[in-house]
């Protein structure tokens, strides 16, 4: 790298903020998203039997391996003028890259909840039942107990949507000062040829991403968890 | 750490989190723009690229200070049309004069308007297997392409380059293109010109984007009139910010953005980029 390579970066100085920001606040939201959503339901579809369970589970597991440039182009069309929620003029605003990058860690937020649930369900339901524990105690206890497999799910979805370019690129038009994100702006230096600040780019993602998934791995390893419990 | 520790730190996280969120257009370096006006001008990834807009808007901006806000979304050509085809983009600059003219007859734009041009140039690897030095015409130097069965990678994306080098192979009588020295590869003009660096081969480049890419690449052919790369302003029927968007075009055809157009690039690459060329059709 030379000298003019950081003084072109120092001119972009505040357009990299803005850049890196935004990265960070559309993941973000879509992570508290997907838990909402998520955690629940995987919680939920792994204590109780219910019909369908199995189709569920199976649906689950497929959308989150679902191509996420069709998610893109999907959640394009709804929001277009013409869609369903044109009206709402979402589209090429943070707001829509934070509906399809929901739609990406939701699914990937229950299906691994529900893995983590389910591997303890029944050893939980069999303990606490015979304690005499309500169904709410045993909802408390199980998410307790799989906590670790949780963590990995939100770990797992924060990679997946800080990563993700084709969807984000589609619904948000990376427009310069209002949805250009780390991952857009990767993708246009490369474009042109700028291959020096696509690669220090995708180092600054790489650094928010490892920092990120650090306070996660403290989640998993149970650091802010009191001693003795 | 213990709980109570934790559950500080989420909910000063939280708060710290709305606060960023809610002022996500002061992060993203301009003030809160519900009161601004915002028009949406769809273009190609190459005129994009080629910077011309960048500075090109900033002047248009500050004519009606803290009025207006122009949103540029660079894709490619078909998807442009397509977002002037649903409504998602006030104007449109493109240049597929074919395409463009479809779109006006279907009824998706109110007015067209020539806005600049620049020329297409065929490049390749400084060494020249095709022996493009002495071409007589760009139909003399494709049908050389085809016979020394040189390596040709095609932006094969109905963009405005890619019609146009459709029509030159038509031109110059190759039918065939179904060759493995004929890659199409479906993307940008930044891509093509990359893959056609390292592979030494040739392809079809609008001269902005070859100006202003870093590839290893010389000019084999160029000045035909064929080569002629006009680029059109269109304003799109179902648009809600009409008004503006007139601005807009106003703008862009009158005297200081046309002189802008035809200034821009001399600095940087000893050459302007686009020769201006209001009109309206």
């Amino acid at each position: 790298m030379d000298i003019s390579l950081f003084s072109t970066l120092l001119e972009a100085k505040q357009d990299i903020f803005a850049i890196i920001s935004l990265s960070f606040i559309v993941s973000s939201m879509a992570i508290f998203i997907g838990l909402i959503i998520g955690l629940p339901l995987g919680v939920g579809i792994g204590i109780f039997s219910f019909p369908g369970r199995r189709l569920c589970v199976a649906l689950i597991y497929t959308m989150m391996g679902f191509p996420t440039v069709l998610i893109g182009l999907i959640v394009y069309m709804v929001l277009s003028r013409h869609g369903w929620l044109g009206e709402l003029n979402l589209l090429f605003t943070p707001e829509a890259m934070i509906i399809a990058q929901s739609m990406l860690t939701t699914p990937i937020i229950m299906g691994l909840t529900f893995s983590a649930v389910y591997a303890k369900s029944q050893y939980i339901h069999d303990t606490t039942v015979s304690l005499g524990a309500t169904r709410w105690q045993l909802m408390y206890t199980v998410l307790r107990e799989a906590r670790k497999g949780i963590w990995v799910g939100v770990a797992t979805a924060f990679g997946r949507a800080i990563s993700e370019v084709g969807a984000v690129i589609l619904v948000g038009g990376n427009i310069v000062g209002s949805t250009r994100v780390l991952t857009t702006a990767i993708i246009l230096e490369t474009r042109k040829g700028h291959f020096d600040i696509a690669l220090l780019l995708g180092f600054v993602l790489l650094l928010i991403s490892f920092t990120v998934q650090l306070f996660f791995m403290f989640g998993m390893m149970d650091v802010f968890r009191s001693k003795g419990k | 750490m213990n709980k109570r520790w934790l559950l500080a730190l989420i909910i000063l996280s939280s708060i710290v989190f709305l606060i960023l969120y809610s002022n996500k257009f002061i992060l993203a370096g301009q003030p809160a723009i519900e009161s601004k006006e915002i028009i949406r001008v769809a273009t190609t990834t190459s005129t994009y690229d080629s910077g011309l807009l960048q500075t090109l808007i900033p002047v248009f901006e500050d004519l009606y200070p803290e009025q207006v806000k122009v949103d540029v979304i660079s894709v490619g050509t078909g998807q442009a049309l397509a977002l002037g085809r649903d409504g998602n983009a006030d104007l449109l600059i493109v240049h597929a004069r074919s395409l463009e003219d479809q779109f006006m007859e279907q009824g998706f734009g109110e007015k067209a308007y020539d806005l600049m041009s620049n020329q297409f140039v065929l490049v390749g690897p400084p060494s020249d297997p095709a022996q493009l030095s002495d071409a007589k015409s760009i139909a003399d130097a494709f049908q050389r392409i085809a016979f020394t069965e040189s390596v040709f990678i095609s932006r094969g994306d109905e963009s405005g380059t890619h019609v146009k080098e459709l029509s030159l192979w038509e031109l110059s009588n190759i039918k065939d293109l179904n060759k493995p020295w004929y890659l199409s590869i479906g993307q940008g003009m930044g891509a093509t010109l990359q893959m056609a660096s390292e592979k030494e081969a040739y392809t079809l480049a609008d001269q902005a984007t070859y100006l202003t890419s870093p590839y290893n690449l010389v000019v084999h052919y160029q000045g035909d009139l064929e080569l002629l790369n006009p680029y059109g302003l269109i304003l799109v029927q179902d648009s809600l910010q009409r008004e503006w968007a007139e601005r807009l075009i106003n703008f862009m055809l009158g005297e200081e953005g046309q002189a802008l157009i035809g200034s821009y690039g001399i600095d940087q690459y000893g050459q302007p980029l686009f020769i201006p060329q209001a009109k309206i059709r």
